[in-house]
């Protein structure tokens, strides 16, 4: 009993800070990759007294940000719903953190009899759970726009709620033509369906040694939830709610200090929220090629069987390999594009999303009915 | 006492005090608040009630859709903190009432509703697999005509809401 309580804290732990460590990494990545992208050097200023002899710039902008960031003046508008003022950066944080519970970063490790399942909460309906708690994001948001007394941010806010809410029916709907095609909303069986050849699921020998992974068998699923995964994580083109040319900051225009920090956090950690996501429904999860339980087995029938903790480790690189590269691509994505007119994103969402998320609906419950 | 009723007293007790805050709060942003955090806290009583789906659906769409909503347009107003309520006599009346209709409502289902036999759940009760079939065959005209009521109501409000633009 007492091992299982400590076994569960242990990974819950262990994925917190995963998630908390790639989100302040991505912090540099982004200020670096933007400098990159328009030719400039970036961060570069912070070094320790001036006097270090390299250039150590991701230690130190990682240390320096939030050093600055949490000595800054806590600054509460004059009006504003102090209670409500604080806490509706935590509402916009802590429902992207628990999200993680459910998404599966390796399959199992078995250490003498005991079977440890590489992932926090086994849920039957993972799926539905993620997408209630992505649903819950939207209220930091939305009180953070209200409770700063402040008409930019209560502006920014508006545009917040109704642009989250917009993009979740899309996102929703083409998750349902994913749960169709695996059948099931266990996110960690839908990763196991993913480990067989496309060859073999499919029964068409022509596609040969390909994974069955989500992205092969529901590319237009896929576009639709990468799209508005972005869209929730209201970054550019998607980030209306914010537009500082128009809306000073947004629904954070009133926040400093400490609070602004979380709201960048929160930034950060979506990102890494969508690149799970995505990884999971869509890229095989911890899937490694060619890599079963017992080892590699290779198509020209010869294999190399493996200890079961360095499978699970060659999971769990695979995983966070993938999350990284999206994260990095939709870093690429918001420094690429300009950011879209109210009226267009609008247009976007519910006149091109959700009509083709529908359509791929029908089109999915056809083949799957015909093909049976 | 098993852990499930400890669970159930506190996640009980939090959604009856939040429903009182709904009613009683002056700001009414914060009763939308307030009621978003019983939602929640009825959702975990589903989940109590291995209804796992049902939970969920509650989260995502009460709490995180129709809860946004009504606090968007409690927003878009701006609604001030409500007048205290001055006539005691009102008061009194509403309460009496309200309490009146609670004890009936007790009575009703300690007389026709007996708890359960522990033990008596069928297999798969509460899973999507069993209540998707439940759905889609005992209740399935049930279930269409709801969506085709959902869907006058949609088609009113637009037809509402070109009226005035027009």
């Amino acid at each position: 009993m007492l091992v299982d309580v400590l076994i569960v804290t242990v990974k819950a732990l262990a994925v917190l800070l995963i998630v908390l460590n790639l989100s302040a990494l991505l912090l540099w990545v982004e200020r670096k990759g933007s400098a990159l992208i328009q030719n400039r050097i970036g961060a570069n200023r912070a070094s320790i007294f001036g006097r270090m002899p390299i250039n150590l710039g991701i230690v130190n902008t990682l240390m320096a940000d939030p050093l600055k960031m949490f000595t800054k003046e806590d600054f509460v508008p004059e009006g504003a719903d102090r209670f409500l003022h604080a806490a509706a950066p935590f509402l916009a944080l802590f429902p992207v953190l628990v999200t993680f519970a459910a998404i599966p970063f390796g399959d199992e490790l078995r250490i003498g009899d005991r079977v440890i399942s590489l992932q926090v909460a086994d849920l039957n309906v993972g799926l539905l759970y993620v997408l209630a708690m992505v649903s819950l994001g939207v209220y930091g948001v939305v009180l953070a726009g209200w409770a700063s007394n402040n008409r930019w941010a209560l502006l920014g806010g508006i545009r917040g709620s109704a642009q989250m809410i917009s993009y979740e029916l899309a996102m929703g709907l083409s998750l349902a033509s994913v749960v169709m095609t695996f059948g099931s909303l266990d996110l960690q069986a839908m990763v196991r369906s993913q480990g067989q050849s496309l060859g073999t699921w499919s029964g068409l020998s022509f596609l040969g040694v390909l994974p069955a992974w989500g992205i092969f068998l529901q590319p237009i699923a896929f576009v639709i939830v990468f799209t508005s995964g972005i869209a929730e994580s209201k970054r550019i083109p998607f980030d209306l709610p914010e537009s500082e040319s128009e809306l000073v900051s947004g629904y954070f225009t009133e926040y400093s200090g400490g609070k602004q920090a979380v709201f960048m956090l929160t930034d950060f950690a979506e990102i890494v929220l969508v690149s799970g996501i995505v990884t999971t429904l869509f890229f095989g999860g911890w899937q490694f090629p060619f890599l079963g339980r017992e080892g590699f087995t290779f198509p020209g029938g010869f294999g190399v069987s493996l200890p079961n903790v360095v499978v699970a480790l060659l999971q769990v690189m695979a995983f966070l390999g993938k999350v990284s590269f999206l994260c990095w691509l939709q870093i690429l994505i918001r420094w690429t594009l300009p950011r879209f007119r109210y009226d267009q994103l609008m247009r976007l969402g519910w006149k091109g999303l959700v009509p083709l998320a529908l359509v791929n609906v029908v089109v999915t419950a056809f083949v799957i009915v015909l093909a049976r | 006492m098993t852990a499930a009723f400890f669970l159930f007293l506190l996640f009980g007790g939090i959604a009856v005090v939040s429903a009182l805050t709904v009613v009683l709060h002056p700001h009414p942003v914060y009763c939308a608040l307030a009621l978003v955090v019983t939602l929640f806290q009825v959702a975990i009583l589903f989940l109590l009630l291995e209804a796992h789906l049902l939970a969920f659906l509650q989260v995502v769409i009460y709490a995180g859709a129709i809860m946004v909503l009504f606090l968007f347009v409690i927003m878009l107003l701006n609604l001030p903190r409500e007048a205290e309520v001055t006539r005691p006599a009102w008061r009194a009346t509403v309460l009496g009432v309200g309490g009146l209709l609670g004890v009936e409502l007790v009575m009703l289902f300690a007389r026709s509703h007996p708890a359960p036999a522990a033990g008596a759940l069928v297999g798969g009760f509460g899973s999507v697999n069993a209540l998707s079939r439940e759905l889609f065959s005992r209740y399935a005209f049930s279930f269409e005509v709801t969506s085709v009521l959902l869907l006058v109501a949609v088609i009113g409000a637009v037809v509402l809401a070109k009226r005035r633009i027009d």
